[in-house]
């Protein structure tokens, strides 16, 4: 297949694409003057990005003197290409300038201050390319930073690396678009440096054939090269009609191979691969000089040129230069004169005149009024479409321009896709031959941003979703984690507590101890009494604690503590409340002798005969009391007061109570005035009582305690008020009496079962 | 007779049109609601929860349940008309409630900002974050991921201290879009 494509081509026939247009070429305003070389401008403006792919990093500093060709940035990646001074100078600033790009927006640029030296880095002039390995070779082309200078940009160590079964290795030298020529130049003047370039390409690519195309109306290119080649058999030189759009790589692979590359994919799938004439030069020099890609030629054209001529424009000059150089006529900015970057066909105008050359600006067209008044209106002069189809005659993609137009008027992108718009190569031919001077291109291409910023869109919101849910998931995995973990610490703690070891044992037995402790101090609260029992219970329950058997130990003790308590608590309330029932029911239910409450009288008169009883005693001379009242005192005192009962609060007491005695005393007195007989009986039951109080063990510890503190607090009171001793022991009584009234309150709510209790049905069953 | 014979047999058909489709609904049986996810497609991702949805997809799920369609602010009219295509329901404005005061600029894309020489280290933009887009640590400052940034403002309010703000994504030549007003192509004589 091959073999029928090259007898084709070297009978001189080639294939037709769809559609095409010719319009007027103007290439003879600069076609037959030579590259002009430029004096130094005084200022380069180098973006960083000059090509598709990424700005690379950068390498020097504001206020850093750099060499011509030395690399500005950094290549970090393949679709990184690095940019080179063109010249030497000084850095002065990097920031944010207008680029050449139709939205007029800004990107970051290098300032060079030109120094006009002009002096090169050390350069590594290779004589032999023969000692090169390919790789080195790509590397070298890498280095250069060299992207394909046709208009795409595309890096071309991608495009140079080698791959296998390359059938054809196309030149492009078509340069279909009208008023270009720095590609007709070139291979002019530079024919045999492109068939070197050429060569390496050659050597990298290994195609079975390397065509070179030149449109026809470039005669003296096509001898030039033609000379170059100088009859090597595997390079063709194919001399194809001319036609617009025949320069885009689609349609020359169709016009020259008959092959067409279907819609989504790349040339190199179908083995072949297309650089551009000016890239070979720039791939000799790199590979052979050693010189970055820091120039290239620029076609500045236009009819309000006075000089519009091919020039060698280092790579950042600003526009406003080369067209000072080639003769623009003053008032060309004053007069809102368009300067078109690119050619008439695929340019966009650009916003400033400051805009630099980049590595893809092969034209610079400043047109007349009288030779592109469209280019003049601020107005467009579309109209409606008449379905007239010319577009889609002349379309090289075989499209549908008008179909493409409404979809693209009415934002449906859906339809667009279906119609294939990404495979408009915007040529342009379409909107040229429109009569409606519909502007079909810019309807596509914003069509296309609109797409492309719909799918970056989409590819966010899909990011967006991804992260949303991984940050859902790993919400609730720290959830269930914290979860987990609370169980398995919960568990664990119960784990040690059942093990048996010692510490776990001490533990427990520390827990239990606390617990027990807690409840005792809870009933020593209510009961005084009970609290030295309950604390060695405690002291019980610490001791064996470290015992193996220690939480049925403490459990035990635990209970014992209770039932004893209990005991305490209930023996100690029957005796209180029958005794401090007494007195204070003989203080309250005194007056009125005559209660029907058989109880009642009887507590009364036990009361009153105590009262007596003490009166009595308190008359006979020093502190001897009768046991039995000083066990009543006791344990009366004891209510309140804790085993630790200190002089202090024993006087404090007595203090308080003294007025409470007088008051008391006064009573004491009516009733045992009153009832002498109950006072009798009572004086029985007292005893009784007593007798019955000698069974608790408690009571029978602590009475001598308290009997000997009481008596202490007697004394204490005898020597700071130095009253007659029949007063004192009033009030001593008084208090006794006062503080069990104040039990006997307690008493009653907490030991209501006392009523039941035989001791205090004791004196019933006396009476 | 005949009577009795027709009723027969299109009983007997109208039984084996119900058996199979009967078999059918339970062998073709569709298990996930497709309408959700197809709804969750057209919505923003932002995130949000200007609908009153925690998140774009309980959203989905909510309009599949006959919840209005016009509460997505960020997704704007665009959504509105996709969601009615998908769910065969008429257009709505976009609720009143979610209307910008600044009608102009509302809908322009915005990313959150962290004003960092105000920023305390507090986290809890970090844990308003629906999809994680801001880096830092107790005590340190915080920074937001652009990129990852979807806009969705939730981090502005919990911030004690006001560092954060939301400002319009600056225009590059990457989300830049053609206007008309650039070069017309005309035939030359």
């Amino acid at each position: 297949m091959v073999e029928s494509i090259i007898e084709r081509i070297n009978s001189g026939r080639f294939w037709d694409f769809h559609g095409g247009i010719h319009p007027p070429e103007q290439k003879t305003l600069t076609s037959d003057k030579p590259i002009k070389q430029l004096n130094l401008p005084k200022q380069l403006i180098i973006p960083l990005q000059q090509h598709i792919g990424r700005e690379g990093e950068l390498l020097v500093k504001v206020g850093e003197q750099v060499l011509k060709g030395q690399a500005l940035t950094l290549s970090t990646n393949p679709m990184v290409v690095p940019i080179h001074a063109p010249t030497s100078g000084v850095i002065s600033a990097i920031k944010q300038s207008v680029i050449a790009h139709p939205s007029g927006l800004s990107q970051l640029c290098v300032f060079l201050d030109v120094d006009g030296q002009d002096t090169w880095r050390k350069r590594n002039v290779c004589s032999d390319i023969k000692q090169l390995s390919n790789h080195e070779i790509i590397e070298k082309i890498a280095d250069a930073g060299i992207s394909g200078m046709g208009g795409a940009g595309f890096p071309t160590h991608i495009k140079a690396n080698s791959k296998p079964d390359i059938n054809f290795l196309i030149i492009n030298g078509v340069e279909c678009e009208p008023y270009i020529t720095s590609d007709d130049l070139i291979m002019t003047e530079q024919s045999d440096a492109i068939i070197e370039g050429i060569h390496i390409l050659d050597r990298l690519l290994k195609p079975a054939f390397i065509l070179i195309a030149i449109e026809d109306n470039k005669p003296r290119a096509i001898k030039a090269i033609q000379k170059a080649v100088d009859g090597v058999e595997k390079i063709k030189v194919c001399v194809i009609p001319t036609k617009y759009p025949a320069g885009g790589e689609k349609q020359l692979i169709q016009v020259l191979t008959g092959q067409e590359i279907p819609s989504g994919s790349l040339p190199i799938h179908s083995g072949i691969v297309m650089h551009n004439v000016a890239t070979c030069f720039a791939i000799n020099d790199a590979v052979r000089h050693d010189i970055p890609l820091i120039r290239r030629v620029v076609t500045v054209t236009g009819q309000a040129l006075e000089k519009p001529q091919n020039v060698w424009a280092l790579l950042g000059t600003p526009i406003k230069f080369l067209l000072e150089q080639c003769g623009a006529k003053p008032m060309v900015n004053e007069q809102k004169q368009p300067v078109i970057m690119g050619g008439p066909m695929m340019g966009f105008c650009v916003s400033s005149d400051l805009v630099p050359i980049i590595k893809t600006s092969n034209c610079i067209l400043v047109p007349s009024k009288k030779e592109m008044p469209s280019a003049f209106d601020t107005q467009s002069k579309e109209t409606e479409c008449i379905r007239c189809g010319q577009c889609s005659d002349v379309c090289p993609s075989n499209l549908l321009p008008q179909e493409l137009q409404w979809s693209a008027k009415a934002k449906d992108y859906e339809q667009l896709e279906k119609l294939n718009l990404s495979d408009c190569i915007d040529c342009g031919a379409c909107a040229y031959v429109c009569p409606s001077q519909i502007p079909l291109v810019h309807y596509y291409r914003i069509a296309k941003a609109e797409i492309r910023q719909q799918q970056q869109l989409d590819l966010k919101a899909e990011k967006a979703k991804q992260r949303f849910e991984a940050r859902k998931l790993r919400l609730e995995k720290e959830k269930r984690a914290r979860q987990e973990k609370n169980k398995k610490a919960a568990a664990a703690r119960k784990a040690a507590m059942n093990k048996k070891t010692p510490e776990a044992n001490e533990a427990k037995s520390a827990v239990a101890a606390a617990l027990a402790r807690v409840k005792a101090k809870k009933a020593a609260g209510n009961l005084a009494n009970a609290k030295p029992q309950v604390e060695k219970v405690a002291d019980n329950v610490i001791d064996t604690g470290s015992d193996e058997k220690s939480q049925v130990a403490a459990a035990i003790a635990r209970a014992k503590a209770k039932r004893q308590l209990k005991a305490d608590s209930t023996q100690n309330s029957t005796v209180d409340n029958s005794e401090v029932n007494h007195a204070s029911q003989s203080v309250e239910t005194a007056s009125h002798s005559a209660t029907d409450d058989k109880k009642a009288k009887i507590a009364a008169a036990i009361a009153k005969a105590k009262a007596k009883k003490q009166h009595q005693h308190s008359e006979s001379p020093g502190n001897e009391t009768s046991p039995a009242n000083t066990a009543n005192i006791t344990k009366k005192s004891q209510r309140e007061e804790t085993p630790t009962l200190n002089d202090k609060k024993a006087k404090i007491a007595a203090a308080v109570a003294k007025a409470k005695a007088k008051k008391a005393k006064q009573k004491q007195e009516h009733t045992h005035a009153d009832n002498p007989v109950i006072e009798a009986k009572a004086k029985f039951t007292d005893t009784e009582v007593i007798s019955s109080n000698d069974e608790p063990v408690m009571a029978n510890e602590i009475k001598p305690v308290k009997t000997k503190s009481i008596a202490q607090a007697n004394d204490k009171i005898n020597d700071k008020v130095s009253a007659p001793r029949d007063k004192k022991a009033k009030i001593a009584a008084a208090i006794a009496k006062a503080k069990a009234k104040k039990k006997s309150k307690e008493a009653a709510n907490s030991h209501k079962k006392s009523s039941d209790n035989p001791l205090t049905k004791q004196p019933d069953e006396s009476i | 007779m005949s009577i009795l014979i027709a009723i027969l047999v299109l009983g007997i058909i109208a039984g084996v049109f119900g058996a199979l489709l009967g078999f059918a609904s339970i062998r073709f049986k569709v298990d996930a609601d497709p309408i959700v996810d197809q709804l969750d497609a057209l919505l923003p991702q932002t995130q949000c929860g200007q609908c009153g949805y925690p998140g774009c997809k309980p959203y989905a799920q909510a309009v599949a349940e006959g919840e209005a369609i016009n509460k997505c602010a960020p997704g704007g009219e665009d959504t509105i008309k996709k969601i009615a295509d998908l769910m065969g329901v008429e257009v709505q404005p976009l609720d009143d409630s979610h209307q910008h005061s600044d009608t102009d600029n509302s809908n322009r894309p915005k990313v959150a900002f962290v004003i960092e020489e105000d920023c305390i280290g507090c986290t809890k933009c970090i844990q308003a974050c629906p999809v994680d887009a801001i880096i830092g640590a107790a005590k340190q400052m915080h920074t937001i991921i652009t990129d990852e940034c979807t806009g969705c403002d939730l981090c502005v309010a919990p911030c004690p201290v006001d560092c954060i703000e939301m400002r319009d994504l600056p225009d590059t030549i990457n989300n830049w879009q053609w206007d008309l007003t650039s070069i017309p192509v005309k035939q030359l004589d």
